[in-house]
């Protein structure tokens, strides 16, 4: 407790788009009363803090720390274990930290060849410069913080007590779940197990949205732009769009499905699901309407991103956790593998 | 690649048939690599890709799916689901930068003992030229947190 009686508040932004901080302020005049309750202690986004003031905190002081993004250099580490060492409740906030989002499909290149991509790739003045850990200038040694070879999600890297999805999470699962934290330190109401899922459910997309649901025989896969007319009653997946919902944990209202587009998974896995990806490649291929080879493969040529379709958010968070080149020093020739598998 | 890399293959059989053939050339004393470590699905449709993510994510060097040839299904359609699957995975696989030779899917009906021992025999050699996958080693290892424990409680 601090010296007005209020526990104590912190949230930090690591390797993620900074959409969390924003959804916080999102749920509207509630902040309001996560203001009455808590004493804002650390929250770069929001006021000025020195992560020496948080390191003079005693352990254990903060009482609710949310985390989002996820781990992709030293800096994030660092963080990432300051707070936990400092927070009674640590939340992995939003997909970046649950499951590493979209920075996660990074995971599939080497360090190297993203360096190129951004320095060598877009810039016209930056050719060949990369970015060092240790740098010397006349004045003394300058350090950045080192990149990673592959992103990890916050659980990889310290223990998380909750984890609460979305890219980002919905106002309203974010209001309850303030509700529900102020109201357990009034003694008003339990904290669910450390480890659970809080702000969203416990069933898949699918179940949440109201579009018609046959069999499905999907005879070929299509983008979005190329289909003439969309059904606005009909399961997307019928339609031929790969949409994420059979896979995706629910909670967010079927939101993307209900205007149109397909689900592209953010809030993870359904329960129980041990790898996103698996799971809905196997939804996917289970309703193609073929039975060769060539019909199969026919149809596949649909989804021209695999990895990409199946992992959008969660690649980090998959068994494989990314490609075989994220970690290694013969990368050129698994470009090429990996060139190829685009172009097929 | 050293001389003494032995690939670790796990195997995926059908009650109805792959794992009948492999019965078969046990009792017909056909020979085929111990690197393979077989394990009974009732049908290949039963496999569900994570399996052979977890697999290789555990440090296998190599997969096999095995099941009826088209057609001859024990449950009818399963094996094309197998198929669609099998395909779908194998271009993701390659994304992953993970060589094709490493996940393989074969028919084998169990009569055909001879057959899948041959294509055992094959892959054990092909995946010793390839070398180890080491996937453990290159990603540290750990599998995704929240989900494992929820699978392994039994609350999937």
């Amino acid at each position: 407790m601090s010296a007005n009686g209020k526990p104590k508040f912190a949230m930090y932004w690591a390797a993620g788009c900074g959409g969390c901080e924003i959804a916080v302020l999102n749920i509207h005049e509630k902040i309001l009363d996560v203001d009455a309750n808590f004493e804002v202690v650390f929250w770069p986004v929001a006021m000025d803090a020195k992560y020496q003031d948080v390191e003079a905190m005693p352990d254990g002081s903060i009482t609710l720390t949310l985390f989002d993004g996820g781990i992709r250099n030293s800096e994030n580490e660092m963080l990432a274990r300051l707070l936990r060492r400092k927070s009674q409740i640590l939340v992995a906030f939003g997909s970046c930290a649950c499951q590493g989002g979209i920075p996660g499909l990074a995971n599939l290149s080497a360090p190297e060849s993203l360096f190129a991509a951004v320095y060598d790739g877009v810039s016209t003045d930056s050719q060949g410069v990369r970015p060092q850990a240790v740098w010397q200038v006349p004045e003394g040694e300058l350090h950045i913080p080192e990149f990673y070879p592959i992103l990890k999600t916050l659980a990889q890297v310290v223990p998380v007590d909750y984890f609460m999805p979305g890219c980002p999470p919905e106002p309203h699962q974010i209001a309850a779940v303030v509700d529900l934290v102020i109201q357990a330190l009034h003694g008003q109401a339990e904290l669910p197990p450390p480890g659970s899922i809080i702000g969203a459910g416990y069933s898949t997309v699918c179940d949440e949205c109201k579009r018609a649901r046959n069999v499905k025989h999907i005879r070929a896969f299509e983008r979005i732009q190329n289909l003439d007319h969309i059904d606005p009653a009909l399961c997307l997946l019928e339609q031929g769009l790969p949409c994420n919902g059979p896979a995706t944990r629910s909670g967010c209202g079927a939101l993307c499905p209900q205007a149109g587009a397909p689900c592209i998974g953010c809030y993870g896995s359904a329960e129980g699901v041990l790898d996103y990806g698996a799971r809905l490649l196997s939804a996917f291929a289970s309703v193609i309407d073929g039975n060769t080879p060539e019909e199969i493969e026919r149809c596949l040529d649909g989804i021209p991103d695999p990895a990409g379709q199946v992992y959008r958010f969660s690649l980090a968070n998959s068994l494989l956790r990314g490609g075989k080149t994220a970690c290694d020093d013969e990368e050129a020739e698994q470009e090429l593998i990996h060139e190829a598998a685009y172009h097929d | 690649m050293s001389d003494s890399f032995e690939p670790i293959l796990i195997g995926f059989t059908c009650n109805w048939c792959s794992y009948r053939a492999a019965d078969l050339a046990g009792t017909a004393r056909v020979k085929y690599p111990p690197n393979i470590r077989l394990l009974r699905l009732m049908c290949s449709g039963r496999l569900d890709p994570t399996f052979v993510l977890k697999a290789l994510a555990s440090g296998a060097d190599g997969v096999l799916i095995t099941g009826c040839h088209p057609g001859e299904c024990h449950y009818l359609e399963q094996n094309y689901k197998a198929l669609r699957r099998y395909l779908l995975l194998r271009r993701m696989l390659a994304q992953m930068g993970i060589e094709p030779e490493r996940v393989k899917l074969v028919w084998a009906s169990a009569a055909e003992g001879v057959k899948l021992a041959q294509e055992i025999t094959d892959m054990v050699e092909e995946i010793r030229a390839l070398g180890p996958l080491n996937w453990p080693q290159r990603h540290n290892g750990a599998a995704p947190h929240a989900d494992e424990k929820a699978v392994k409680e039994g609350t999937a």
